[in-house]
């Protein structure tokens, strides 16, 4: 049976840019300049690239881009929800948001991070196994493996998820699920 | 029941439980009216079986004369016909007439109600005063009441109660009637209680046998659904609803268990294809048609959920909830659609479209007809999935039976349509009278092309002003999309470009790769119809470099542009531009040489390193990048400086000249928009303050703000094709300089392209945007960040000599590198460097010597012998040819002789302190410096080149006169001042003009000496003479000394000559202290005055010389010289009591002693050295002021220090604050002001005293117990 895992990206992306140390004389013919970077290349901007997928992944293949529009369209209702709970409510705020909303065909679920990473899973709707305890359980796994891959130095916090044991972990849930 | 009030259009069931009446009809018709209406209007509280929470509760009754009929039989499980209660009323008040016939029909009704087992009974007895007036014979003991309570109520005699005069308005008649009504609801609830009690009990017993053959959904559904009827009549909404979704839980059960492999018989009948897709039916409560077709077992599935929602949906309007029936409508037809497929049941294709389609309908239809507008606009977002859900299937129909394809339906569809419509059946008679009844709706929108477009989109465009109103812009983009699709279908591009563009852009911003590309396609599709050729290729660009599309789709796409590409232009068509970012990514430029500064006519290439986006090899017939060119004041800068500030320059600058160009993440590589955004760049940047370099303030900066804060749209009009064309600064400017590189076949992937940089003229170049030539296509980058940039310089040939090591020392020879930048000259052969010479500075030439040419980048090139000749004025060095901008580097020996004569007179007389604040650093260490010009004619200028060289003296000498007794010796102290370590070897005194003949015999044993770093040598002679001293004399020291490392022991040993002059040398005077202890001890002791005697000796006849400057005064023909003497003591070891200093008069004869008494104090203990004893010449105010004594040469050092010695102890030693005058000793002004006696110092050498060093032992107190000792 069909099931779609995908981690989106936060909102505002907090940035890790190159960083320059240098004299204020750098900008006038200054003999020397030295500058140090931070987690090598690895720019962006603000302005782009908000709530861009950092993980999805789908099964059946052939559905892919019906489960992309279908997670994309999703986001709506995850903003919707998060920011229905009030500021300093966000504190105790469930992770899990539940059931996004049913379609005839899926089951779109929902649940951010406290960094506003969204996760989204897609289910069949016909796939009566998986009942919201069993939902709970994936996302919990899944923010679990995330973290693991955030703890990662060599992983560039906005960069697509490329991590192997992420993906054998997402895996074997899709297993599970359908 | 609210309800019912203000919506009397909603119709009810008008069922109240039934109570029946017995006995009486006209008396309980009397009273009909007001018990009807005082019944409910207290309420009750309902204590419920299993722990379920009381409630408060209102309670109706229908009040029917009794019938035996009315019983239930038994095995009838019907509640809603079901009486809870049985009244008996009766107005008796004569016993006899209740004997006679009350009492009869009571019993009957008893034992009809026994029979049945009904035991929900109640007697009630009306009195009225009219009654009991007329009738006085009544027995006041014994009323009816109390007969009939004896009779029939027998442990029970609550269920008889009497109504006191209840027509009349009494007080005694209120309290009757609500005591009457307060039983009167107790009983009905306690029937309800033990009858729903039973019935509930019954009912899970039917249940519990679900799993036998039997048993029927239908069947059990009949009776569940009694209860929650009973549940509404009781106006328990909350309760009744409870009943329909646990049979909606159950039903929902048994269809998963279905599904599981578990199925139930009756569920056979669900199964049956669906003939019927007519709708949800809301505006009846109870939908009568369905229910009978489920107690009959004839429902299909769909009617089983249609009739269970209809009554979900009254129940949660009466609960007020609408927007929870919005939200099952939603979840009951996702649903459905999913147990038909579960239950395998045949459906006709597109019938569940039609079923969903009205349902949806209906279901909005029902809540519209509950809310008002404002509450609608409000809940929007509850509203909104139904709306897109039915716009879903309005579109999914309109597919089915070709209402979007542009030549209209076929006889297919049409066939298709008319079965679909069929199963709708006639429309129901709520709606026939209404115009936009869900049913009219879609028998239109089926029956043509035209009502269909305009019925889809109404809904779509209702479902997207939804979605934008509660904020959910992208599925509004979805179903804006979904319309683009429809519109394209229609073969209307125009209307679709808009909705297409608006997602597209959505998706870029988001990063969504497959959206991206997926709509893209569509776009080109659109963009192509529309014939927007430029937009087309762009598009169809983007296309060809996506990852996400198969090779072949890719090759299309990129053949669509190269097709365009080589077709002839159109006289009017120009070429087109296309941003570049969609064909080809920049990795990254290098230049070489890497430093990319480079002189004028310099060969600078430039490697471009291009990812070919395309799938295809692309052949580019001109890849040119447009040069900036500014000219850089000051344009022949210093190379070692530009080349520094380039490097590093950027982010990405590596310092080897490679400027990497960032890439966005992996997603957006397909040509997506985020590839080329720039970084944000980062700089610290701290202010630091101009005096003490202390910081000021610290902050980051970010240089590229104005690329990062642009709008937003602006910045993404590049990559996502819009109608409008590349920003009219693309073009391209042909007059500017170029990098060009021609006619290239771009292979997918990375591509090297070579460019060789202009260089013709000095000044910056920056590269500022690219353009590849396709055919009429040109691919154009408008930008290229991080900047890049290369420098072109010209230099004026240039001179440069500096010594090799830190200092050049003077007196060895040392090494000095000539450097000369050629510049822009080239240097021919014949050219020479024309050296003036000067006498102090001769430049020692070896034949050996050879110049190193090296080019620009520092490569070593070449090396050529020098030829160097001298004359006696001119030092000539030819210079081997050097093409312009190299260096050519060659060493020479240069020697400075030390001048003989010590110069110290500037900077010695500064010696005390001052020198420190002199910036040179040899100056600290007293470094004597010589500068030395060389003036230099060169061959590229008709002036002469002035170069000033710095010499340091590596040694300072002193010298000092010692004395002992009237033999003299002469010190001389050399100090290597310099960081070399040097031999010294045969230092040698000489007196210069040898007047008088003075032998100076050398103590010196060694002949040579290493002196080390800031190490001194010492050398002494002593002076013998035969005749007597000369007054001054003129000494000469010299030494030779060479640096330990020199190899040539013989030839580097250089002079090193010292001059000094020596005044007054022979000894005058001698002075003898001796402390004596006090008269009859041995020693001195602490805190006990001794004496001092002090004799002062006349030495020799003063000379001729000498007694010209000696003051004397002739008395009684004896002459005499005044003296000061003082006693000091610097260690305050000694107090000295009474008078310190004094003044005699010598006689001016040999051997002539003076002696001074003094007493002194020892303070401490121990040896204690004996207090110094200081003379001075005492001058008489009257004298003329001699002239200051000349303090030059070494003298001064001693003199000095001896006044000033003199100065500083006067705050330690009291008893020297008497000498008053010796203040003025030195100011020569204060003296010419006041007439006073004067004081001058001997030189040194003049005064010899004999007690130097002597110490005497002075023993501590005898009682002292604290004992110091000083040992000095």
């Amino acid at each position: 049976m069909a099931v779609c895992i995908a981690v989106i990206a936060k909102e505002v992306c907090s940035y890790w840019a190159g960083t320059k140390a240098c004299t204020p004389s750098t900008c006038g013919p200054a003999p020397y300049t030295f500058y140090l970077q931070v987690f090598g290349h690895f720019f962006f901007s603000p302005l782009f690239n908000q709530n861009y997928p950092l993980y999805i992944r789908s099964v059946p293949i052939q559905n892919e881009l019906k489960f992309h529009y279908t997670v994309h369209t999703s986001l709506d209702v995850v903003e919707e929800k998060i920011s229905a709970v009030g500021k300093a409510m966000a504190d105790q705020r469930e992770l899990y948001l539940g059931l996004l909303y049913p379609t005839e065909d899926y089951k779109v679920y929902g649940y951010v991070t406290n960094s506003k990473v969204k996760f989204v899973i897609v289910v069949d709707s016909s796939n009566t196994s998986l009942r919201d305890n069993e939902i709970r359980s994936m996302f919990r796994k899944l923010h679990n493996s995330f973290t693991d891959v955030m703890c990662n130095p060599f992983y560039n916090p906005g960069d697509t998820i490329q991590s192997k044991a992420f993906d054998s972990m997402v895996t074997a849930m899709m297993v599970q699920a359908s | 029941m609210e309800a019912h009030e203000e919506k009397p259009i909603i119709y009810t069931m008008e069922n109240k439980p039934i109570v029946t009446c017995a006995g009486d009809q006209s008396l309980f018709t009397s009273l009909y009216t007001s018990l009807a209406q005082q019944l409910p209007r207290e309420p009750m509280e309902w204590r419920r079986s299993y722990g379920r929470a009381p409630k408060m509760i209102h309670l109706e009754a229908n009040f029917v004369q009794f019938k035996e009929e009315l019983l239930p039989k038994d095995g009838n499980r019907a509640l809603l016909t079901f009486p809870f209660l049985h009244i008996y009323w009766t107005d008796c008040c004569d016993t006899e007439m209740y004997k006679a016939s009350v009492k009869d029909d009571m019993l009957r009704w008893q034992s009809t109600l026994r029979l049945h087992g009904s035991v929900d009974w109640l007697i009630v007895v009306v009195e009225s005063e009219a009654k009991k007036k007329n009738k006085t014979n009544i027995l006041p003991r014994t009323s009816i009441v109390d007969k009939i309570r004896n009779d029939f109520c027998n442990k029970q005699s609550d269920r008889c109660v009497v109504l006191s005069d209840p027509l009349k308005e009494s007080s005694r008649s209120q309290d009757s009637w609500s005591s009457f009504l307060t039983k009167l609801r107790t009983l009905l609830l306690m029937s309800f209680t033990k009858n729903l009690g039973r019935f509930e009990d019954d009912m899970r017993t039917l249940r519990e046998k679900r799993t036998e053959p039997g048993w029927s959904f239908c069947d059990y559904f009949m009776v569940q659904e009694e209860l929650a009827f009973v549940f509404e009549m009781l106006q328990q909404f909350e309760d009744a609803l409870v009943q329909y979704d646990e049979l909606d839980a159950l039903f929902t059960q048994y269809v998963l268990n279905f599904g599981a492999g578990d199925g139930a018989n009756w569920l056979g009948s669900f199964c049956a294809p669906v003939k019927r897709w007519n709708g949800l039916l809301l505006r009846r409560p109870i939908d009568m048609e369905k229910r009978e077709l489920i107690q009959r077992g004839e429902a299909s599935l769909l009617d089983l959920r249609s009739y269970l929602f209809s009554r979900q949906c009254t129940l949660l309007i009466f609960l007020q909830r609408p927007w929870e029936v919005t939200q099952r409508a939603l979840e009951l037809l996702h649903n459905c659609v999913q147990e038909l497929c579960l239950l395998e049941v045949s459906v006709v294709q597109g019938a569940l479209d039609c079923w969903v389609f009205l349902s949806c309908l209906e279901v909005l239809h029902r809540i519209e007809g509950c809310c008002d507008r404002a509450q609608l606009e409000a809940n929007c977002s509850h509203t909104v999935g139904l709306w897109t859900y039915a716009t879903e299937k309005l579109k999914s129909l309109g597919y089915l039976c070709g209402l979007v394809a542009e030549k209209g339906p076929t006889s297919e569809d049409l066939n298709r349509t008319v079965d679909l419509l069929a199963g709708l059946g006639e429309e129901r008679p709520e709606t026939v009278n209404s115009l936009q009844s869900p049913y009219k709706k879609l028998n239109e929108a089926l029956s043509s092309v035209e009502a269909f477009e305009k019925h889809y989109l109404e809904l779509s465009h209702a479902a997207m002003e939804m979605y934008r109103a509660i904020g959910r812009m992208r599925s509004a983009r979805l179903i804006g999309k979904s319309l683009a699709e429809f519109y394209m279908k229609k073969g209307d591009p125009e209307r679709a470009e808009g909705f297409l563009d608006d997602s597209l852009r959505s998706y870029v911003a988001e990063g969504w790769s497959l959206q991206v590309t997926h709509t893209r396609k569509q776009m080109a599709e659109c963009q192509k119809l529309l014939q927007q050729t430029e937009d087309y290729l762009q598009t169809s660009a983007l296309l060809a470099g996506d990852a996400n599309l198969t090779v072949e789709e890719r090759k299309h796409f990129c053949q669509e542009i190269l097709t365009f590409a080589s077709q002839p232009p159109a006289p009017s068509d120009q070429t087109v531009a296309l941003s570049m970012a969609a064909f080809a990514q920049l990795r990254q430029m290098q230049f070489s040489p890497p430093g990319a500064v480079v002189h004028v006519g310099a060969a600078l290439q430039l490697e471009l390193r291009v990812r070919c986006l395309m799938p295809v090899a692309v052949k580019v017939e001109q890849l040119a990048a447009t040069l900036h060119f500014s000219l850089e004041q000051g344009g022949a800068r210093g190379r070692a400086g530009s080349a520094q500030r380039r490097t590093g320059q950027g982010p990405q600058g590596q310092g080897d000249g490679v400027v990497l160009f960032p890439q966005g993440s992996p997603l957006a590589g397909a040509g997506m928009g985020a590839s080329l955004l720039p970084a944000l760049e980062l700089y610290e940047m701290q202010d630091r303050s101009p005096s003490d370099s202390s910081l000021n303030s610290t902050g980051v900066v970010c240089k590229n703000m104005h690329l990062l804060l642009r709008r937003h749209d602006s910045s993404a009009s590049l990559d996502t094709p819009t109608a409008g064309a590349l920003p009219a600064a693309i073009a391209v400017d042909d007059g500017a300089q170029m990098l060009r590189a021609r006619d290239i076949t771009l292979q997918p992937g990375d591509n090297s392209i070579l460019f060789t940089a202009p260089t013709g003229e000095p000044g910056s170049y920056t590269l500022r945007q690219l353009c590849g030539s396709v055919g009429r296509v040109q691919f154009v980058q408008s930008h290229i960040y991080p900047v890049v940039q290369y420098e072109v310089y010209s230099q004026e040939p240039q001179l440069t000599i500096e010594p090799l090591s830190d200092n050049l020392l003077a007196g060895i020879p040392q090494k000095v590198k000539f450097t000369i930048a050629t510049g822009h000259y080239s240097v021919k052969k014949g050219d020479a460097l024309q050296l003036s010479n000067t006498d102090s500075m001769p430049i020692l030439h070896s034949s050996c010597c050879s110049a190193t040419i090296l080019s620009s980048t520092g490569e070593r090139v070449g090396e050529s012998a020098l030829s160097i000749q001298s004359s006696e004025k001119v030092t000539s060095i030819s210079l081997p040819p050097t093409p312009p901008y190299h260096t050519l580097e060659f060493q020479l020996e240069v020697l400075c002789h030390i001048p003989p004569t010590p110069f110290k007179p500037d900077i010695e007389r500064l010696t005390n302190g001052e020198v420190r604040h002199r910036p040179k650093s040899h100056a600290d260490r007293g470094m004597i410096n010589i500068d030395q010009k060389v003036s230099i004619d060169c061959p590229w200028s008709i002036y002469s080149t002035l170069i000033s060289l710095t010499f340091y003296v590596p040694f300072k000498a002193k010298h000092s006169i010692l004395s002992a007794g009237k033999r003299k010796y002469i010190q001389v102290c050399l100090q290597n001042v310099s960081d070399t370590i040097f031999h010294l070897a045969d230092p040698v005194l000489t007196e210069c003009q040898p007047t008088i003949p003075v032998e100076l015999l050398s103590l010196n044993a060694k002949t040579q000496q290493t002196v080390c770093s800031q190490q001194s040598v010492f050398c002494l002679w002593e002076m013998r003479w035969v005749e007597r001293l000369p007054l001054c004399l003129q000494c000469a020291f010299s030494a030779s000394f060479a640096p330990v490392s020199a190899s040539d022991a013989h030839t580097a040993f250089k002079p090193y000559r010292y001059e000094f002059q020596l005044d007054r040398v022979s000894t005058l005077y001698s002075l003898k202290a001796e402390i004596l202890p006090p008269s009859g001890d041995q020693h001195c002791r602490t805190g006990t005055l001794c004496g001092l005697e002090v004799s002062i000796t006349r030495q020799a006849e003063p000379s001729e010389t000498e007694g010209e400057e000696e003051e004397s005064t002739e008395i009684e023909g004896l002459r005499t010289t005044k003296l000061m003497y003082e006693v000091v003591d610097n260690s305050s070891n000694w107090a000295v009591c009474g008078k310190s200093s004094g003044v005699v008069s010598m006689p001016v004869a040999a051997s002539a002693t003076h002696r001074v008494q003094m007493e002194v104090m020892p303070l401490f203990a121990g040896h204690l050295p004996f207090p110094n004893i200081k003379v001075f010449k005492y001058l008489p105010h009257s004298a003329v002021p001699a002239i200051q004594p000349d303090t030059d040469s070494c003298l001064e050092n001693d003199t000095m220090s001896l006044l000033d010695k003199g100065l500083d102890d006067q705050g330690d030693t009291a008893s020297i604050r008497s000498r008053g005058s010796v203040h003025s000793v030195g100011s020569g002004e204060q003296q010419r002001v006041l007439p006073m006696p004067r004081l001058e110092p001997f030189s040194p050498g003049q005064v010899f005293y004999l007690s130097q060093g002597r110490q005497v032992l002075v023993l501590p107190v005898t009682d002292d117990h604290v004992m110091e000792v000083n040992v000095t």
